[in-house]
């Protein structure tokens, strides 16, 4: 215990690792439940409109690339295996194990960021925008809204809100893996200089909780957004 | 550590000499750095301190203009437009950068780690980085008012904020946006060192209910502040690329912009009110030299209102177009806060109840906020009712309601804590009988101020209105009096708080023989609070048998209420106190 009370690690205003520890990832869910929230006041606006316009929402989410969404969601799963494989090397105090699964989870979450960005490319090309040019866009019938969808009877701002919601809900969350993959590096940077000793692991515990709401927002995110309308096998492309 | 709280002592360990300390946390270094970049919380306290009082000075301003231009039925002195943003200055400023941020930045940031035995707060460097994030957000916001304006009123209604209106909307919303993160970091910092830091023997039972108070208001502001946070993006998303989401135009439901802002806006009201609370239940023992009434009914009922608080909140849309029965729901569960409210009340009277009182400024606040919070709470049922709300709806009397709270509640709380707590901030006494006359100026102009606009309400004047009948004119000059009054009543802590640094006479430790942790340390406290960690072996309020939370005897008390100087003990284990 004694040598453990001199540890390093500890800081001057908490008596005992273990109470800087057990404090640490009290914050850390602390503040997971703001993110819920914050999500939350999404998915339950996201729900009224869905509910409202439930024809538009199928329409459009079914031109959606859900192929892309699909990889994403494999290469984010895996992501978080491995972050928690880093906790573990951190535990047992394997510095090349700890490095290897940062890296590993850092660069799984920069090909999310790759194919999300391709995945916005495709978007925009296919016309699936909504933004200020459709204020007046909508008004003079010049909105890029795809036609076969028109022709179903799917009325221009409708299919318009949804996809406001399709770009603040995946822009939101691309922002928090960008953060996530800041913390993940400032992880790694810590290990190279010799910052995480066993006795400091909850430092990577906490950003792995983290980096799991961030991957278990998409998973929320992808049925809601992606799945909400049908999608036939000659989809399956980029 | 010590569970035998419920054992009879006998005797008693003596009252301990007055601690020493020649460094303390504001002498030990008087670099401008050693203020901006301190992770102590005592300072950052005081960084919020100074904060909270620029921006109360500035809403406090906007409030005059308004209250001036509403001498005449046709405006005064301003333009109708200028006039709208007088009043969003004045809402947004106070709601956001005044009241929310009051009591848990300057006497939260200051005294949980004090009440509960710890060296400082769980997550210092988040504790700095929170007054940052504050004063960020609260500058851009005040930017964007002074050079443009905002004339939405603080609610910020779309469509008219996300389409119509041509004023500074972006840069406001974002500012509000920024200073709820660092209510967030704040709330979530005390929530964690309630929960990790208290010292041995601190058991939930025995932390003063001032901890639980801001226990509850950090709840609140961690669940409510992030829906805000989300809101204001998405209406700034709307106005800034034309998405649409809460305009009817574009088959967006502004109904929902409703429901979103107010699952916040309404909590926040008790994110303002229960620190209020938690200072009063500090202040009426120690005043009245008895234990709270219901130690456990207060504790629960903080909870209780932070819980209820989160599930009222479309009583402010009664008229916006809710279905009936929702109405119904929400006006039953609005009744509901008026309980655990009321059980409050009724245990500060019943502390009040045969004990030996003297009325001392923060005494004497505290009493204005119990009478005021009763009045500002009673009129509530009348908005909470279905059918009076129709007739009261944004009227003068809803502006008189909440003003009730949030002015004679939470100011004066504010200011009870600020003149208790004074002493042990600053180690200095300020002119007691120059507080007790604020304190009773401001009583007088509050009432002055807001009795009126009840009338005036109630005959139908409704808010944010610019012009009026002539019939109305008189009410509102004694209105604008009043608020006149009430401004000279704030204005008098302004100067003689400040004196005191340099004429007030040394404060004790324990000046007014109070029974928390924080008065076993010097005043002012040394830079890491406790020489060491305290055990605590009573509850909080033990003032009938007159022994702090470290079992220590409290120092004897003059007729003023003030500990008697110089006087160690009294007798050491005076046994005649106990019963």
């Amino acid at each position: 215990m004694s040598s453990e009370t001199h540890s390093p690690v500890l800081k001057h205003h908490f008596d005992s690792l273990d109470q800087q520890r057990s404090s640490e990832k009290l914050g850390m869910w602390m503040f997971l439940v703001t993110e819920v929230l914050f999500f939350g006041g999404l998915f339950v606006a996201y729900t009224a409109y869905r509910m409202a316009y439930p024809a538009e929402f199928a329409g459009v989410s079914s031109k959606l690339n859900v192929l892309i969404a699909g990889i994403n969601t494999f290469v984010l799963l895996t992501s978080s295996l491995t972050m928690t494989l880093a906790i573990r090397a951190a535990q047992l105090g394997q510095k090349s194990g700890l490095i290897r699964n940062l890296l590993i989870t850092a660069a799984l979450g920069c090909t999310f960021l790759g194919f999300k960005a391709f995945e916005y490319y495709t978007d925009v090309v296919e016309g699936l925008v909504p933004g200020k040019i459709y204020a007046a866009a909508l008004a003079s019938e010049e909105h890029t809204i795809p036609k076969d969808l028109l022709a179903e009877g799917v009325s221009a701002p409708r299919a318009q809100l949804f996809l406001s919601f399709y770009y603040v809900m995946t822009g939101i969350h691309v922002l928090h893996l960008i953060i996530g993959i800041g913390l993940v590096s400032w992880l790694l940077s810590e290990t190279f200089r010799g910052n995480i000793p066993p006795a400091a692991y909850a430092k990577v515990e906490c950003v792995s909780l983290y980096w799991h709401l961030v991957d278990g927002i998409w998973l929320f995110l992808m049925p809601l957004l992606y799945l909400a309308g049908n999608h036939t096998l000659s989809q399956l492309h980029f | 550590m010590s569970t035998s709280a419920a054992t009879p002592v006998v005797a008693f360990a003596p009252t301990p000499p007055e601690p020493e300390a020649k460094t303390n946390y504001l002498n030990w270094n008087y670099s401008w750095q050693s203020w901006l970049f301190t992770i102590d919380h005592k300072r950052i306290g005081l960084l919020y301190l100074m904060s909270v009082t620029i921006f109360f000075v500035v809403g406090g301003l906007a409030a005059g203009l308004v209250r001036v231009n509403l001498m005449s039925p046709t405006g005064a002195i301003l333009d109708q437009d200028s006039y709208n943003k007088a009043f969003t200055a004045h809402g947004v400023v106070m709601v956001f950068f005044f009241l929310i941020p009051a009591v848990p930045g300057v006497l939260g940031n200051f005294f949980i780690p004090m009440m509960i035995g710890a060296k400082d707060l769980a997550f210092p460097r988040l504790n700095l980085a929170s007054w940052y994030v504050y004063m960020i957000g609260a500058s851009l916001a005040v930017w964007a008012i002074l050079v443009g304006g905002i004339e939405t009123g603080w609610t910020l209604y779309p469509p008219y904020s996300s389409r119509s209106s041509h004023s500074n909307v972006i840069p406001g919303v974002i500012g509000v946006f920024i200073a709820g993160f660092s209510s967030i970091m704040t709330g979530l910092n005390i929530i964690v060192t309630v929960h990790k830091m208290r010292a041995p023997g601190m058991s939930w039972g025995r932390l003063p209910l001032f901890v639980w108070s801001l226990y509850a208001t950090s709840l609140i502001q961690l669940l409510a502040t992030p829906v805000l946070a989300v809101t204001l993006l998405m209406l700034a998303a709307e106005r800034a690329f034309g998405i649409g989401i809460f305009d009817p135009a574009m088959d967006g439901d502004p109904l929902l912009f409703q429901h979103l802002f107010w699952f916040y806006s309404h909590p926040a009201v008790y994110i303002m009110i229960i620190p209020g609370m938690g200072v009063v239940n500090e202040i009426i023992p120690c005043f009245s030299r008895k234990n709270i009434f219901g130690y456990k009914a207060m504790a629960w009922s903080v909870v209780g209102i932070a819980v209820v608080g989160f599930i009222v909140w479309a009583h402010h849309m009664f008229l916006a177009g809710l279905s009936y029965y929702s109405a119904l729901l929400f006006s039953l569960l609005s009744m509901l806060v008026a309980v655990p409210s009321a059980v409050k009340v009724f245990n500060w009277t019943a502390t009040l109840y045969k004990g030996s009182i003297t009325f001392t400024a923060p005494m004497l606040y505290s009493l204005a906020f119990i009478v005021l919070f009763t009045v500002g709470g009673l009129t509530g049922i009348f908005l909470a009712t279905l059918g009076t709300d129709i007739h009261l709806h944004d009227t003068y009397f809803v502006v008189a309601h909440f003003h009730f709270v949030m002015v004679g509640g939470m100011v004066l709380a504010y200011m009870a804590g600020l003149h208790f707590w004074w002493p042990k901030i600053t180690g200095r006494m300020y002119s007691d009988w120059w507080a007790r006359l604020s304190a009773m100026i401001i009583l007088v102009g509050f009432f002055l101020t807001f009795m009126p606009q009840f009338v005036l309400g109630y005959h139908g004047m409704p808010r944010r209105y610019p012009n009026y009948p002539e019939e109305f004119q008189i009410l509102n000059i004694l209105s604008t009096a009043g608020a006149t009054v009430l401004g000279f009543g704030y204005l008098l802590p302004g100067v003689y708080l400040p004196l005191s640094l340099f004429f007030g006479k040394k404060a004790t430790s324990n000046p007014w023989s109070a029974t928390g942790l924080e008065w076993t340390t010097p005043s002012p406290p040394t830079m890491h609070n406790f020489e060491k960690t305290p055990i605590v072996k009573c509850g909080p309020y033990e003032y009938a048998i007159g022994v702090d939370q470290t079992g220590h005897t409290l120092p004897a008390i003059d007729d003023d209420g003030m500990a008697i100087l110089g006087t160690s003990a009294p007798k050491g284990g005076d046994t005649t106190h106990v019963v």
